[in-house]
């Protein structure tokens, strides 16, 4: 079979950190290749690389047999490499036309809109796509908006095509389609590449696969010789068990009280109506429902960053009701927020200042009006270093770290009891979302850890394996009620959906 | 009342122009992502140079030196905000403070009085001291110009007719050509552009040397076809007007046009009425109009253009790097 790329050699390295350290990856003409391995593994930077993006130290690229050297895209480009990267690149106010002939060089001057219009639509046919080549990016669903990156790279005949995590923001049914979409371009002869950390992806789309790990490739095997055990091991370098080291919760004290609180959501009505929960010390209370159902808002009003409009809030037995977030961290709430890119850090602060963004006003790091950074600097390394954040230093911005070390620094900072000691109850918002199997391993095993160490959990996810693995107690919630809690002797998957079911989500 | 009305709708068209020429520059400048802030100083630096080179050469010099001033020192810009990626409010408002400064130094008695000897030698004696300049000719066009009330659209200078024919032009260039393309995608999301092999520093640039070549000729069309007279300072805020047209216009060279006949006319207004007495209370407060209407008009438009999404470039004022 004729090869399409082939990559020898590849090393680049950023500050303090080898992403791509001598990788070897080749891709054939009708195949989908699948580029697997954990966040951070080297494998956005190596199609980078690929697409003009990276310039790489070392190493030689040759696209159908010649060597080349790819300055930018642009060399890319005309070489027939298109790439859909993971965060769109769109233009939200443009049209679907526009983004697609955008850096186009066959018009003349003028741009013939409706020439390029027919041909379009003609091209999104082809894969069974409908597209209004005149609709607004800022209409479009998110599958959609990849469909029009597709066809960004396929209006140029891109013969070699990559795809970095393309299926992170698409539902079930979009996958498919996308799927069948990329079958069918590889029967035309392309060749693509396809990145992902999902096993299950893997197996389904692609005829062979590479896992790379911290910057190298580990193997490459045709897909239908391996298994997915066999991959996961590959790609973590250990094999994944996920067992379970059970922890009795000891009797006693019950960390946190809610009665009957109410709490209003973002649109205005409640969207907690009336909820009443306990845990326990050593506990870990799950919290299962469909996401978008009062959950967050819940987590938000025991961090005190909602104000409840009913209800109460016990913590140990003290009323901690509307209460701001301060006054709960130092009551000993830890709290892991959803969309830890987001909520969690600031971007553009550095790892250090991120991780004392709640500890920097209290002694020893600051007397009442100056930081001690000597201080702040040596407990930050210790930090990073025990919860394994991989970072250049602790110096580099926050915004730099893949996901998993963000939340990796999020749990650093929120569970370390750099403030008061090892937290009371830790408030975990769906903390392994997004992250890939090793991530969110590492996430398990550290709340099954502070479990032990006594702390009451409130564990918000909407991954029912997980929650079956790890809670002591599930309690359904949906319309913004609890429809039932669970022990962990009676609870599985069947009963969890029908109490999901059991009540429509209230609307309004 | 027909020749008063004519008379200020000139006039409105005079002034008006100043504001045009400025911000379809501007609009190209922040399409593409850049705020260019040194608008102000770089017009002044133009009517300075026009002011000189008139004097030394003639008018057609004097226009080209001004365009070249303007782009010139719209580089300068281009330098620090596209390839050092300072920030842009800072950088551009620098550039304001220097051409003021600078216009104000190279046009004083003293110093100009060495430039145009260095410039030409064999120029007489009384043009080295004089403030003034010969005006722009008018240039009427047969017959059109003597249609009532609107012919006197077509009793003005060069330059003028030349805004005429910039504003659709601009228009066409920017949302119907593969290069305003370009420089659309690159002020609102650069790495798409880049990712597509747009090259954004190219096209952030040009575009700046396009705002700066703009503010150099509307600085030497306030001088030379409205009033030929040096001062200090002749700018007066009409820089900062122009940026408020550009968000008016919502980045847009058509509309541009309108606004600017609206200011310009708002402005003509104001002393007129200060002519019927109006201004007798304070002269200061009538003189606030334009600026009024310019708050007013931008209040109208940011509320009208969130509904329909037509904001500022989204990545106006951002500067752009790729390895990261």
């Amino acid at each position: 079979m004729e090869r399409l790329v082939e990559l020898r050699g590849i090393v680049k390295r950023f500050p303090g950190v080898a992403a791509n350290d001598g990788v070897d990856f080749e891709l054939r003409c009708g195949e989908v290749h699948a580029l697997l391995g954990e966040n951070g593994a080297g494998k956005t930077t190596l199609v980078n690389i690929l697409y003009g993006l990276y310039k790489p130290d070392e190493g030689e690229i040759y696209v159908r047999g010649r060597k080349v050297e790819l300055k930018s895209p642009k060399d890319a480009i005309s070489l027939g490499i298109g790439m859909v990267h993971q965060n769109f690149k769109l233009v939200e106010s443009h049209t679907v036309l526009e983004n697609i002939i955008l850096g186009l060089k066959e018009d003349g001057l003028k741009i013939d809109f409706e020439r390029h219009r027919g041909r379009i639509i003609k091209l999104a046919e082809k894969y069974g796509w409908r597209i209004d080549p005149g609709a607004r990016i800022w209409q479009l669903s998110a599958g959609e908006k990849q469909q029009v990156e597709l066809l960004k790279i396929l209006y140029r005949g891109a013969e070699i095509l990559i795809l970095d995590e393309p299926t992170s923001v698409l539902t079930h049914q979009e996958t498919r389609r996308l799927f069948e979409a990329l079958r069918r371009m590889a029967r035309e002869g392309k060749g693509i590449i396809f990145i992902t950390h999902k096993l299950n992806e893997v197996m389904e789309v692609s005829d062979r696969v590479t896992v790379m790990r911290k910057g190298r490739v580990i193997i490459t095997k045709e897909t239908r010789e391996t298994t997915k055990a066999e991959l996961a091991n590959y790609m973590i370098g250990r094999p994944v068990v996920f067992s379970q080291r059970k922890v009795s919760a000891q009797p006693g004290a019950t960390v946190l009280k809610i009665v009957d609180l109410k709490v209003s959501g973002d649109r205005g009505y409640p969207a907690v109506n009336g909820v009443s929960l306990e845990v326990e010390r050593g506990e870990i209370l799950g919290i299962a429902g469909v996401s978008g159902n009062g959950q967050v808002e819940l987590a938000e009003a025991i961090a005190g960053l909602r104000k409840p409009l009913a209800g109460r809030i016990l913590l140990n037995g003290a009323d901690v009701t509307g209460m701001d977030a301060g006054r709960m961290i130092e009551f000993g709430v830890a709290y892991i927020p959803p969309e830890g890119n987001k909520l969690g850090i600031v971007p553009e602060f550095r790892v250090v200042d991120n991780l004392f963004l709640k500890a920097y006003r209290y002694p020893p790091y600051s007397n009442k009006l100056l930081l001690n950074w000597g201080k702040m600097l040596e407990k930050a390394r210790e930090l990073v270093k025990e919860f394994g954040v991989v970072t250049p230093s602790v110096f580099s911005k926050a915004r730099s770290l893949s996901g998993g070390n963000i939340q990796r620094l999020i749990l650093a900072r929120e569970l370390s009891g750099i403030v008061g000691g090892t937290p009371r109850l830790i408030v975990a918002t769906y903390p392994t979302k997004g992250l890939d199997v090793g991530a969110a391993e590492f996430v398990h095993d550290l709340l099954l850890r502070y479990k032990e160490m006594g702390s009451g959990i409130i564990f918000i996810s909407e991954d029912l394996e997980e929650l079956l693995l790890l809670s002591d107690r599930i309690a359904v919630m949906s319309g913004g009620r609890i429809r039932g809690v669970l022990t962990r002797g009676e609870a599985d998957a069947e009963k969890i959906g029908l109490l999901m079911s059991e009540a429509a989500p209230q609307a309004g | 009342m027909i020749e008063w009305i004519e008379s200020v709708l000139a006039l409105t068209l005079q002034v008006g122009t100043v504001y045009l020429l400025a911000s379809l520059g501007e609009i190209y400048a922040e399409r593409s992502g850049i705020l260019n802030l040194g608008l102000e100083g770089i017009m002044i630096m133009g009517a300075a140079s026009s002011f000189i080179f008139t004097l030394a050469y003639g008018h057609l010099a004097a226009i080209t030196v001004s365009i070249i001033v303007g782009v010139l020192m719209s580089l300068i810009l281009a330098l620090m905000a596209v390839y050092m990626r300072l920030n842009q409010t800072v950088a551009g408002l620098a550039l304001t403070m220097l051409g003021l400064g600078l216009s104000g130094f190279l046009a004083s008695p003293e110093v100009r009085k060495v430039i145009l000897l260095a410039l030409n030698p064999s120029l007489p004696e009384k043009f080295l001291a004089i403030q003034e300049a010969p005006k722009l000719p008018e240039i009427p066009v047969p017959t059109l110009s003597e249609i009532p009330v609107i012919g006197c659209f077509f009793r003005q200078n060069a330059l003028v007719y030349f805004s005429y024919a910039a504003a659709p032009l601009m228009w066409f260039i920017l949302f119907k050509t593969r290069p305003g393309l370009s420089l659309r995608s690159v002020g609102e999301n650069p790495a798409a552009a880049d990712a597509m092999g747009v090259s954004v520093f190219k096209v952030r640039c040009v575009a700046t040397m396009v705002s700066g070549g703009f503010a150099g000729l509307a600085g030497a069309y306030l001088f030379l076809g409205f009033q030929p007279f040096w001062q200090e300072g002749l700018t007066a805020g009409k820089g900062f007007i122009a940026l408020s047209l550009v968000i008016l216009s919502t980045w847009n060279p058509l509309r541009a046009l309108l606004g600017a006949y609206l200011f310009g006319g708002v402005e003509v207004i104001q002393y007129r009425l200060q002519l019927f007495g109006l201004g007798a209370l304070s002269p200061y407060l009538l003189a606030m109009l334009p600026y009024l209407v310019a708050i007013a008009a931008l209040v109208a438009v940011s509320i009208g253009s969130v509904r329909k999404r037509i904001g500022a470039p989204a990545s106006l004022g951002i500067p752009y790097s790729r390895e990261e």
